[in-house]
């Protein structure tokens, strides 16, 4: 299987687990963001992608529901167990 | 120490932690809700005797953090600041620990006398995870105290930590984290140059993460340079704005000392919860299952809600009766009119809403507590953020269908201010019940058996339509603004308390009765002297039938004639001056109108209405009593819907805005439909 480096949340799988590398958003976002934990270098679970549902993920145990759209804006890489 | 053992306290903490429980435990009933000024984040405080104390309780907007970026946290931080409680309690969700202990680091920083109240610690328990306290307190050098919420567990224990806490004398915390030597470097910098910055390692760190707010309320320009220089070499050195620094050093102080003094036996808050979200929030089943909910929502509020409404109908014409008794039989006294015409009827409408809106805000609050609220939003999001709304937007327009006064009202969960006057602003648009009165009345007059139906299915999507446009415009227009990205914490779900459910209900009712409900008394009052005054001579009234006396008091009075007036206004839009009284009538209740078209048309309550039906239909074309059907629904909203809008907003522009603005959309469109009509023939 071919690993992708980087890749866009929402084209993440269910139950797989990434690690932030970049938010492509404005500054309130991001701030917004990074208070309910989600930084780069975070490592986070993604609980449903099911297109066009809802798009859920688990950051440090809390469930956090974004728009698609935004999920469209934050760039994962797959974490290290994932890779191997 | 404390004069008068008076302590006041603010609580704060994330959204979800069990505060506002924890605040309602400790204040009962004794609560007071008001706003904040200028803004439209509620303000909740309430008393709480313990002991010798009394201790005055603030219970602040939830929030995940301290940033200038939402109305809630700029509310949280400056009632703080400006305010300084004696004690600040920061409730935490200890089953989320890191999250919640985030906004925890900010308060130390902002060196106030804190509290740290851990809830919900059996959950975080039988989740498998095992605090050391006395080490997390260590850690962060605060009392921590272990609270149950729904339960009333730790609330004496927090109480005492509270009343030594604002006996303690004060500890300089605001350096208890270190940002690494590269953000520290800049900050000592900072403060060694500026002597305003010296004591407020806050304001420092507040200023390197760019905050506006902040920045704004800065005098000095050296400062707000040395801070642009500051900020420069930072994001040279990390490739990355220094606020993101700043709280990814945040959140590793956090994490390691969670690692320090928390074990975990792996975590798993989210099983059930995770599974009631495999249905709920399902891509196919989740709307279905939001609409069944909202039809019970619906339904529990009109439905049940027309039992007490009847009951107190029924006691208030028994009210009217018993006082009408008082004089002679057929009395003209202007006090009698005034006291039962006037102020019962009014009081009576004002209290005749109080039934649905109790019932919306249990709903309302059982949809909240037990977390479903966050997965209604969800659900809708997709299709009202096309129209550049919120998905909880969805829940006060639905009960617009019943009524735009307590849907107003439930606009309230609408953390948004944005989309909150948007969502009040249209909500007229929605076909309420009491116009439901005025198309029962005129459908059947002017259309056939076959035609019923689909015009009124026509009428109800003619609102929708515009609603939705409207929505739209003022979204590009007055209400600009970045349509804030769909981001939310979907909290597990909970069981609600009976308790908190029941003080909801009470806070909403009574804000209701004394905030929108003296607006109302007072235009309604003045609505029915207008349509008494100034009387006609007596001597000509004796010569003709009850019946047509109330006809000739009504053109005699101030709305009579005002209805004449402004006919030649109305006549390009096919009305004539009886149809223009009974709009100003309609302005007190939209169903109004059709009380008054009675009165027009000396029809008693006691006649068929198809009597009144046939009149119409020899006076008016079928195109005429579709104008009117169209104008009722789009042209000024009743005063009820005007005094909520007023007080929900905080403005009277709001109002007023709303108020003229449906009523020239309903002009035009009015118009146009009625001279394409008479210029096809119809």
């Amino acid at each position: 299987m071919i690993v992708q480096e980087r890749f866009l949340l929402k084209d993440a799988i269910n139950n797989s687990k990434v690690r932030l590398l970049k938010i492509e958003a404005g500054q309130a976002l991001k701030a917004r963001l990074a208070a309910m934990g989600l930084l780069p270098g975070v490592q986070f679970k993604i609980i449903n992608n099911n297109h066009p549902g809802p798009f859920v993920i688990d950051v440090k145990g809390s469930r956090i529901a974004l728009g698609r759209g935004m999920a469209g804006k934050i760039i994962v890489r797959p974490t290290e167990t994932q890779k191997a | 120490m404390i004069s008068h053992n008076k302590i006041s306290v603010a609580l704060v903490g994330n959204p979800n932690c069990g505060k506002t429980t924890i605040f309602n435990i400790l204040t009962g009933m004794h609560q007071h809700v008001g706003n904040y000024p200028g803004v439209t984040v509620e303000k909740k405080q309430g008393i709480c005797h313990y002991k010798d104390y009394q201790l005055e309780i603030t219970d602040l907007p939830g929030t995940y953090s301290l940033t200038a970026y939402s109305t809630e946290e700029v509310v949280t931080r400056n009632f703080i600041i400006d305010q300084k409680p004696d004690v600040v309690v920061d409730v935490i969700d200890a089953s989320n620990l890191e999250r919640n202990l985030y906004l925890a680091v900010q308060m130390v920083e902002l060196n106030v006398p804190l509290v740290l109240a851990f809830n919900m610690t059996d959950i975080a328990l039988h989740k498998g995870l095992v605090f050391d306290l006395k080490k997390l307190a260590q850690l962060f050098n605060v009392k921590i105290v272990q609270t149950v919420g729904n339960r009333e567990k730790g609330v004496n224990n927090l109480l005492e930590e509270v009343i030594q806490t604002s006996n303690a004398p004060a500890k300089n915390l605001s350096s208890l984290l270190k940002y690494g030597n590269e953000i520290e470097n800049e900050i000592e910098k900072l403060q060694k140059k500026f002597d305003e910055l010296r004591d407020n390692r806050w304001l420092v760190i507040k200023l390197l993460e760019q905050d506006i707010d902040v920045l704004e309320h800065v005098q000095n320009e050296e400062i707000i340079f040395a801070v642009m220089e500051s900020n420069l070499r930072l994001k040279n050195i990390f490739g990355e704005e220094p606020e993101i620094i700043i709280a990814d050093r945040r959140y590793g102080f956090i994490s390691g000392a969670c690692q320090e003094a928390v074990k975990m036996t792996i975590q798993s808050r989210h099983d059930h919860s995770d599974m009631i979200d495999s249905v709920v929030i399902h891509k196919v089943l989740g709307l279905p299952i939001f609409v069944v909910l909202m039809y019970i929502v619906f339904d529990l509020t009109f439905r049940i809600g027309q039992y007490p409404m009847h009951w107190l109908e029924w006691f208030f014409s028994w009210l009217a009766d018993s006082v009408t008794h008082f004089w002679p039989a057929g009395s003209e006294s202007i006090l009698k009119s005034l006291l039962v015409d006037g102020i019962i009827s009014g009081v009576g409408g004002v209290v005749s809403f109080l039934p649905n809106i109790l019932l919306l805000f249990a709903a309302i609050a059982i949809l909240e507590d037990s977390g479903y609220m966050a997965r209604a939003a969800f659900v809708t999001d997709r299709f009202m953020h096309k129209i550049g709304l919120h998905g909880k937007s969805f829940i006060p327009m639905l009960i617009g269908f019943g009524c735009s006064v307590p849907a107003i009202m439930a606009c309230r969960i609408l953390e948004n201010k944005r989309n909150k006057i948007t969502t009040i602003l249209i909500m007229p648009l929605m076909s309420c019940g009491a116009r439901l009165t005025i198309y029962a009345l005129l459908i059947p007059a002017f259309f056939s058996e076959k035609w019923r139906g689909p015009v009124m299915w026509l009428i109800y999507f003619i609102g929708i339509a515009l609603a939705v446009i409207a929505a739209k415009i003022l979204r590009i227009t007055l209400l600009k603004g970045e349509t804030i990205p769909y981001v939310m914490e979907l909290p597990p779900y909970r069981r609600p308390t009976f308790t908190s459910i029941m003080i909801h209900m009470w806070e909403r009712g009574g804000m209701y009765l004394k905030k929108a409900g003296t607006t109302i008394l007072v235009i309604s009052t003045i609505l029915w002297a207008a349509s008494k005054y100034p009387a006609p001579n007596k001597n000509e009234l004796a010569k003709i039938d009850k019946n047509q006396k109330q006809t000739e008091i009504l053109r005699h009075s101030i709305m009579g004639r005002a209805g004449t007036v402004i006919e030649p206004l109305l006549k390009p839009i096919g009305f004539d001056y009886k149809i223009a009284t009974a709009l100003i009538g309609a302005l007190a209740a939209k169903e109004v109108f059709v009380a008054q078209m009675s009165i027009i048309y000396a029809v008693t309550e006691h006649d068929d209405i198809s009597i009144l039906q046939t009149k119409l239909r020899n006076d008016y074309t079928p195109l005429q009593g579709f104008c009117i059907m169209l104008f009722c629904l789009l042209s000024a909203p009743c005063l009820a819907t005007a005094a909520v809008t007023r007080t929900e907003t905080g403005a009277w522009k709001w109002a007023i805005l709303q108020f003229a603005g449906l009523t020239a959309v309903a002009y035009v469109l009015t118009f146009i439909v009625y001279q394409a009509g008479r210029f096809l023939g119809l």
